[in-house]
């Protein structure tokens, strides 16, 4: 074989293998959820895996080896132990087990814990409103980033202002929808540090493919000082918020510590420090900045947001390079 | 005289058990559901659903194996093989017997499988 025809064929491979890239993997748990869900699926593939060489090993052996007509008893024994009685038993076996795992992926009544953090997420067309409350201490209002504390249960209620959302933090557990109306609570603890990208997994709309967060599981010091931080005002030192103010962008978009204190897109308080720009779209540059402000619409088609394409170049450069500087 | 006739000319018979399973199902999950939704107004609690549905599954399991052992008697207790398939009234009720015997299976373990999980879910989500 040609190695350009093996590589024909190992390039799917690879690209399947990619797609367990680790940041949004089930299969790379760093959560108390996420390790039962990971270790049932190996149960499950591999226990599938073994009676798809069963059934396929007989199959040869009748076709090849055992070329002789049964007898219809013999026959009969076989459908009724093979295909009723063995795969009930399994089947009872694995039932059983994932729904002994049911208390432990959703602990419901430690959900009603008032000392710990809670985190509220609401899912908006096509983005995330994260507000956090520390269980001694005022709420801090952030989007499209949900950082948590390692070794700490956390909680979650899971709101939706518009269509129907889906929140997974495919490395931390099980998922969970948003439903207009409704408030879902469920909890995540994250038993590694690391970095995650969440995913919408429900069809929201056109830009639903565009709608992620960034989770991030830290240290619980480290954890504390962000959050310290993200409850501070904005530091503002850079020109470009005279333009933000005057073309209207706070009537949208809060920035605590100054003027703009609108409610219906992302707070951008400390946009900068956050790991990516526009839920999960661009990386979070001042050049993406700048280019989501003119043309948000050609980034997330359906955005709530204007373009401002028509602003002079030098001011949308310095509304970026302002924003680009919120730490 | 039987109180049940040994050979029923009707299709119904062939339904009774996966009808049990269909309205085991309904109830197990209507009821927790409606339980769940007005737990605040009614006075009594979880275990109380989880007991509920004990009874419920163990009432549905009585009356598939009654309708499995009137169909056992139809089928002749296995006198003869299948697939009884010559076009005689005989036969026609051993393949009756026959599917109803195997739905009833089907129905007895699917009752179970809808019961286990009040075996591990001890509260409504809050």
């Amino acid at each position: 074989m040609k190695a350009q025809s093996v590589a024909a064929y190992l390039l799917p491979v690879g690209c399947l293998v990619a797609g367990c890239s680790d940041a949004q993997s089930v299969l790379n748990p760093h959560g108390a959820e996420a390790e039962s869900i990971a270790l049932l699926f190996w149960i499950t593939a591999i226990g599938g895996a073994l009676i798809w060489l069963a059934v396929v090993g007989a199959l040869i052996y009748a076709g090849r080896r055992h070329r002789k007509p049964y007898s219809q008893a013999s026959a009969a024994r076989l459908v009724l132990w093979a295909g009723a009685v063995v795969p009930s038993i399994l089947l009872a076996v694995l039932l059983g087990y994932a729904l002994a795992l049911i208390p432990d992926l959703r602990p419901l009544a430690a959900s009603a814990d008032d000392d710990r953090l809670h985190i509220e997420v609401i899912g908006e067309q096509f983005w995330w409103r994260v507000i956090y409350h520390p269980p001694d201490g005022q709420p801090v209002v952030s989007a499209n980033e949900v950082r948590l504390p390692v070794g700490e249960r956390v909680t979650f209620s899971l709101k939706s202002t518009d269509v129907i959302h889906s929140f997974w933090i495919p490395p931390l557990g099980g998922k969970m929808d948003m439903i207009p109306g409704r408030t879902n609570t469920f909890s995540l603890k994250a038993t590694k540090a690391g970095i995650f990208r969440s995913p919408c997994t429900e069809f929201c709309g056109p830009s639903h493919a565009l709608m992620a967060f960034t989770a991030v599981a830290m240290k619980p010091g480290r954890f504390d000082r962000w959050l310290a931080n993200e409850g501070k005002e904005a530091v503002n030192g850079k020109p470009g918020l005279k333009p933000f103010l005057a073309n209207g962008c706070g009537a949208c978009h809060a920035i605590r510590g100054t003027e703009a204190d609108g409610a219906v897109g992302p707070d951008l308080t400390h946009l900068a420090s956050r790991k990516t720009l526009a839920a999960g779209s661009l990386p979070n540059t001042e050049d993406a900045i700048a280019r989501f402000i003119a043309e948000p619409d050609e980034v997330k088609p359906g955005v709530r947001m204007p373009a401002f394409g028509m602003l002079p170049q030098d001011e949308i450069d310095a509304i970026a390079a302002y924003l680009a500087r919120l730490e | 005289m039987r109180l049940v006739p040994k050979e029923i000319e009707s299709l119904w018979t062939l339904f009774t058990a996966p009808a049990v399973w269909a309205a085991h199902f309904l109830l197990c999950y209507v009821g927790a559901a409606v339980y769940c939704a007005k737990r605040s107004s009614w006075g009594f609690g979880f275990e109380w659903v989880r007991v509920g549905i004990g009874v419920a599954t163990l009432l549905a399991l009585t009356m598939i194996l009654v309708s499995a052992w009137l169909a056992w008697r139809q089928w002749g207790f296995g006198a003869q093989d299948p697939p009884h398939d010559r076009p005689t009234g005989h036969d026609r009720r051993s393949f009756q017997g026959l599917a109803t015997l195997l739905l009833s299976g089907l129905s007895f373990v699917a009752v179970i499988y809808t019961a286990m999980p009040a075996l591990v879910i001890a509260e409504c989500n809050p």
